[in-house]
């Protein structure tokens, strides 16, 4: 078969030519979202030889029922959501008034630079960036200096700093979606507001708030579910603290089922959480 | 209209290729992958060029942290072979790592090795092949650490104990004892650190063998259901007064350094890293005697580079070589050689060579469900449970 009789016929059948199109990309897409998950989830269903470390490919309930059973995982699992919970809403309540003033009050030219600021800290590294948080917080730090100015002292490495390093972290990812979203707010349905007497906090509440809302979904999903996965920043700010990642890390390598079992949890709530942010209808506005 | 069955069956047709799909590659990862094993090597082949080595800090240094601290160059123009290392914090990590496959060149602990040589992840290394091996104290010579069966899986490298490290200034009058860590944490709260890993638990049991004897623990690695309880608990009111446990070395040096963490666990190389003019800190042997090392240096059975494995393990036992290296852990050579070219005093430290004083570090193994100590009576709980304990102490 010749090069043009090719052409021809994949001129003649747009299945074919949509099939090879779309070979390769699905290929992957399967190989890496889908079996990795799959074989997360049968992982789990499995056990382990003790000292070999060898899998049992044994059906049983053993790991999802010690999950489930033990206070342990209760509690991580608690404090896990917590830090979650914990660093959107700081992260939402920094990025309404930066998105509203980046999007709508603020100069061109000082636009463009808070978004260069607020994109700056993707360009570094995590672990920097965790690290920096470790200096900041830690004894004689600048946190520690800064708090003794008005009689407090940093608030030391534990649940306080976990939170503080998570939220600035992962804040571009909330600002950003809040910011396009509020880019797409006419400014004259404010000036309408305006010419019809409502006052700026009834324009934001009736107004601006219900078209940013997507946004804020949008960003909390990132913020939300990169806080849930996250181990390394607990590692170096965190005390002695452990977040579900942790009991991931720990069990890997000597109980892969178990770890695979509570890898199970952030999943879970996830997925209730997207659940949930389904229901209000944002996703719909993305 | 005519489009919507065509799609909807398109769908189903990837949608069962999908599942096809993930059904193979499922069943591909269900093989056995347990290597068979094929016995050490008769004779050593070209030099491939490269050598990948996994191994604690400070173990193989090109210069990069010290310039004067160098015994990698020397062997990669001699023998051709490039050096990459990469450093892990605990046992468990190591272990993940080197299942990758990624690495010619173990060096791994007693509570490693074990593991290593289960899971088929260890080749048997033929001894004749490697020059130096003679020189090695034979109290380090085919222990249940690196001899299994009469076969050996690697060359003893060195040995050290876990020593407690305070801060001088805050911490006195100067602990002699573990008792600073457990009984006495409340004083420094929130500045006591412990190593971040289940292996930590027999520092828990050293300590109750000493306080509590009618615990009956023989061996801090082989303890049953009701010494677990104990050492657990131990742990657990000592979760209380602990700053942040630490698997980073770097982490609990910096800690230190700030002030952060006053008192703990530590190796000598830490203390020996810490700037003094930020802190002074001692660095001791508790009364309890301690849990320690005994290192191995192994080949992986998925070695890429055999021959240069085979090199390296030579020249990491070469008296000079390791006295360098051992001495800069900070923890005893593996042979009287070695300390010809070891500072003054360091074997005299270390007790390089006194198997008396050897005898009273319990150097790290793998807790199984045997008990190590001889008790039949008994089962013992294995590092799974250590691990779960692990977890359930830090909360």
């Amino acid at each position: 078969m010749t090069l043009s009789s090719i052409s021809s016929t994949l001129s003649r059948r747009p299945g074919i030519r949509l099939g090879l199109l779309l070979a390769a990309p699905l290929t992957w897409l399967v190989l890496v979202y889908v079996v990795a998950l799959a074989a997360l989830l049968v992982t789990a269903f499995w056990t382990i030889d003790s000292f070999t470390n060898e899998l049992e490919r044994t059906f049983t309930l053993d790991n999802v029922r010690e999950i489930t059973g033990e206070a342990l995982y209760r509690t991580v699992t608690l404090r896990t959501l917590g830090v979650a919970l914990l660093v959107t809403l700081i992260d939402c309540l920094i990025a309404l008034p930066v998105g509203f003033y980046m999007a709508k009050v603020a100069s061109r030219r000082s636009r463009h630079l808070l978004v260069i600021a607020f994109l700056m800290p993707l360009w570094a590294s995590y672990l920097v960036k965790a690290l920096a948080w470790r200096s900041l917080l830690s004894n004689g730090g600048l946190l520690d200096w800064a708090g003794g100015l008005v009689g407090l002292g940093s608030p030391g490495f534990g649940f306080t700093a976990i939170v503080l390093t998570q939220a600035y972290i992962w804040l571009p990812y909330v600002i950003i979606p809040v910011y396009a979203a509020y880019e797409r707010v006419p400014d004259s349905l404010l000036d309408a507001a305006g010419d019809l007497g409502a006052r700026p906090a009834l324009t934001f509440r009736t107004v601006v708030l219900p078209l940013v809302v997507p946004g804020l979904v949008a960003g909390s999903i990132f913020s939300f579910s990169l806080t849930m996965g996250d181990y390394i920043t607990v590692n170096i700010v965190g005390g002695a603290n452990q977040m579900l990642g942790n009991l991931v890390f720990i069990n890997s390598g000597s109980n892969l089922p178990l770890a695979a079992a509570i890898a199970l949890i952030p999943i879970v709530v996830i997925m209730i959480y997207l659940a949930l942010v389904r229901r209000t209808g944002a996703l719909e506005n993305l | 209209m005519r489009n919507i069955p065509t799609r909807y069956a398109t769908s189903r047709t990837i949608g069962g290729a999908l599942a096809a799909l993930s059904l193979i590659t499922l069943t591909a990862c269900g093989g056995d992958s347990g290597s068979e094993s094929t016995g050490a090597v008769e004779k050593l082949g070209e030099n491939e060029g490269e050598v990948s080595i996994l191994a604690w800090p400070g173990y193989v240094e090109d210069g990069s942290t010290d310039p004067e601290v160098d015994w990698v160059s020397g062997f990669e123009e001699e023998t051709g072979c490039q050096v990459t290392a990469k450093v892990y914090g605990t046992s468990d990590e190591a272990f993940n790592l080197a299942k990758t496959g990624e690495y010619d060149v173990v060096a791994a602990s007693g509570d490693l090795t074990l593991r290593m040589i289960a899971a088929g992840e260890a080749a048997e290394v033929n001894t004749d092949l490697i020059p130096n091996y003679e020189g090695i104290y034979d109290f380090l010579k085919d222990r249940e650490w690196n001899t299994v069966d009469g076969k050996n899986y690697g060359i003893p490298h060195g040995y050290g104990a876990n020593l407690l490290m305070y801060n001088t200034k805050d911490v006195t009058p100067a602990p002699t004892s573990w008792k600073a860590v457990f009984e006495d944490a409340p004083k420094h709260k929130g500045q006591v650190t412990a190593y971040d890993s289940p292996i930590y638990i027999a520092d828990a049991a050293v300590y109750l063998m000493a306080h509590q004897p009618d615990l009956g623990i023989e061996n801090p690695y082989s303890l049953d259901e009701k010494q677990l309880d104990a050492a657990v608990e131990l742990l657990k009111t000592q979760r209380a007064s602990v700053g942040e446990y630490w698997s980073d070395y770097t982490k609990t040096q910096a800690s230190f350094e700030t002030g952060d963490t006053v008192v703990g666990t530590t190796w000598q190389v830490i203390a020996n890293l810490i700037d003094p003019k930020k802190a002074s800190v001692e660095a001791i042997l508790p009364s309890e005697g301690a849990t320690g090392w005994n290192d191995t240096w192994m080949i992986s059975s998925k070695a890429k580079s055999p021959n240069c494995a085979y090199a390296w393990l030579n020249h990491i036992s070469d008296p000079e070589t390791n006295a360098q290296a051992t001495e800069y852990f900070g923890e005893a050579p593996n042979s009287d050689k070695a300390c010809e070219f070891a500072s003054e005093g360091h074997c005299e430290t270390f007790h390089a060579g006194d198997e008396k004083y050897a005898e009273q570090i319990w150097f790290w193994n793998t807790p199984i469900e045997k008990c190590l100590d001889g008790r039949t009576d008994v089962k013992c709980t294995d590092y799974q449970d250590w691990t779960k304990a692990w977890a359930e102490i830090k909360g």
